[in-house]
């Protein structure tokens, strides 16, 4: 009985191993494939419809997608060739800075202590911090959040932004995700989410939400969207830039925000011009 | 090195760590013990209440029970132990909550096993000279049970203190809550997180020493 079960466990640990290794040899395969330098790797955001949101079928898709879509391809690379990571927000400079990536395009605003730490191409979105209300909500102004439930993602610079300048009265509630604050925006838990303009603008252009949200449009801050690049490459930057325009100028940029925003009523800016910081 | 410590209050988030530890462990030894007497007590409905309640809350992830006191017992049933208004003290209690809820599953385990080092001879001595159920287990097997499990219920605290960095999910302002904020505006992941692990270890390692040589001075010699 006792030999058995040894056999048993030892064919159990085989068939792991066996397994394990098939796992292995299929992802070497891959390495390969983007290691012969005809693969391109982009980080963008996973979880962020309207911006960067991987679909259930596998596919990509949002306003950085098509951003970065765009770019790959004045770099050369055509959209099966681009391989798309993962970056979260914490992890995004370790990301460049190993090389993990080529570029990000992750809702990445662009500021001080960040260029101390990677290089910045674009901006190519200005976006604007605001309120995601309930459509027959009457709050008007930055103000009106003071004494009103208000939710916004913990750590986050809007939440920052909100209890320190914009309304510190205000009965804020971090969670760990915007999808929780939009769960508590429909329940009645809370009064308004922030975060923004663009991100907001996804979430409320989502099928399941149409009609129930607008956003409150104001603009409590400025974020410029860049494009993050490993510190010291210039030539890349350089090369986003040109494409970038070229975006611009083609229509591209102009089609893909009213694809990604535009069902939720979003007012984006013009196009911001390459290297144009509005602070 | 790290100026980017200034104008962040690390002591007082590692202090809302503390504060969410220590009240989650008295929660749950309470609860965890009241759980560890129903599934020895005679009585199979406080038995099977008992099984149930371990097996099913220890098998679910922290992280869920923890948005789910937020998003499914104060938004959808209105549970908001007493601080509807008050956001940051409400989320403070519910993780609280959730904290002893999924803790005392694991106390009671922990528990469990001390109460089977207990010979069963002096449960049956006791009940022999009249000693009602609750009898014998505050006085004879109970205080026995805990002296052998100090250590397994060392690693169930260690383990609770760093579980409270899930307390974040739902706006706790503890230590990875504020690493999180920290690491969003200054840019700086391994630094950061370098701080903030020391910060659990200086909590931790004192624990277990501590607990560790209490649980060699009070061992039941057998």
């Amino acid at each position: 009985m006792k030999l058995r079960k040894v056999t048993a466990a030892t064919a159990a640990a085989l068939v792991l191993a066996l397994t394990a290794t098939a796992c292995g040899g299929d992802d070497d395969k891959g390495d390969t494939g983007s290691g012969g330098g005809d693969k391109i790797k982009v980080g963008i955001k996973f979880d962020q419809p309207g911006i960067g949101l991987k679909e259930p079928d596998g596919s990509f898709s949002g306003f950085d997608v098509d951003v970065a879509t765009y770019v790959a391809k004045q770099l050369g690379y055509e959209p099966d060739k681009i391989e798309w990571v993962e970056t979260k927000s914490a992890d995004r400079e370790t990301a460049l800075a190993r090389g993990d990536v080529k570029f990000i395009a992750a809702s990445y605003s662009i500021n001080d202590k960040r260029k101390a730490k990677v290089d910045f191409a674009g901006p190519y979105l200005l976006a604007h911090q605001d309120l995601l209300v309930k459509a027959d909500s009457n709050i008007a102004k930055g103000t009106d959040l003071n004494g009103k439930n208000l939710c916004s993602v913990t750590g986050s610079t809007s939440a920052q932004n909100i209890k320190d300048t914009i309304a510190p009265k205000a009965n804020l509630r971090e969670n760990s995700g915007y999808s929780e604050c939009i769960a508590a925006l429909q329940s009645g838990a809370v009064d308004a989410v922030t975060t923004d303009d663009s991100i907001l603008a996804g979430f409320a252009a989502q099928d399941k939400y149409e009609g129930q949200f607008k956003l409150a449009g104001l603009k409590l801050s400025n974020e410029n969207y860049g494009i993050g690049v490993k510190k010291g490459d210039t030539a890349t930057v350089n090369k986003i830039n040109t494409a970038l325009e070229k975006m611009v100028s083609d229509g591209a940029w102009d089609t893909a925000v009213k694809d990604n925003f535009g069902p939720a009523g979003y007012k984006n800016e013009p196009a911001p011009k390459i290297g144009d910081i509005v602070s | 090195m790290f100026d980017f410590l200034d104008g962040y209050d690390v002591l007082g988030a590692f202090w809302m760590t503390v504060k969410l530890t220590a009240l989650s462990a008295l929660g749950s030894l309470v609860w965890g013990t009241l759980l560890a007497a129903m599934r020895v007590s005679p009585v199979p409905l406080m038995r099977g209440f008992g099984t149930a309640y371990v097996n099913i809350v220890r098998n679910i992830p922290l992280t869920v029970i923890i948005v789910f006191t937020s998003l499914g017992l104060a938004d959808i049933f209105g549970v908001t132990m007493g601080a509807s208004d008050d956001f940051p003290l409400q989320g403070f209690r519910l993780a609280v909550l959730g904290l002893t809820a999924y803790t005392a599953a694991f106390v009671c385990e922990a528990l469990r096993s001390g109460i089977n080092t207990v010979p069963p001879g002096q449960a049956e001595a006791a009940r022999a000279i009249g000693l009602s159920f609750s009898q014998v287990l505050g006085l004879v097997v109970l205080p026995q049970a805990f002296r052998s499990v100090i250590g397994p219920l060392a690693n169930v605290l260690i383990a609770l203190t760093k579980n409270t960095t899930v307390a974040a999910a739902i706006g706790v302002a503890e230590a990875a809550s504020l690493m999180k904020t920290m690491i969003e505006n200054e840019a700086q992941l391994l630094l950061i997180g370098a701080v903030f692990a020391f910060g659990f270890v200086v909590l931790t390692l004192p624990t277990g020493l501590a607990l560790g040589w209490l649980s060699k001075r009070l061992a039941v010699k057998r």
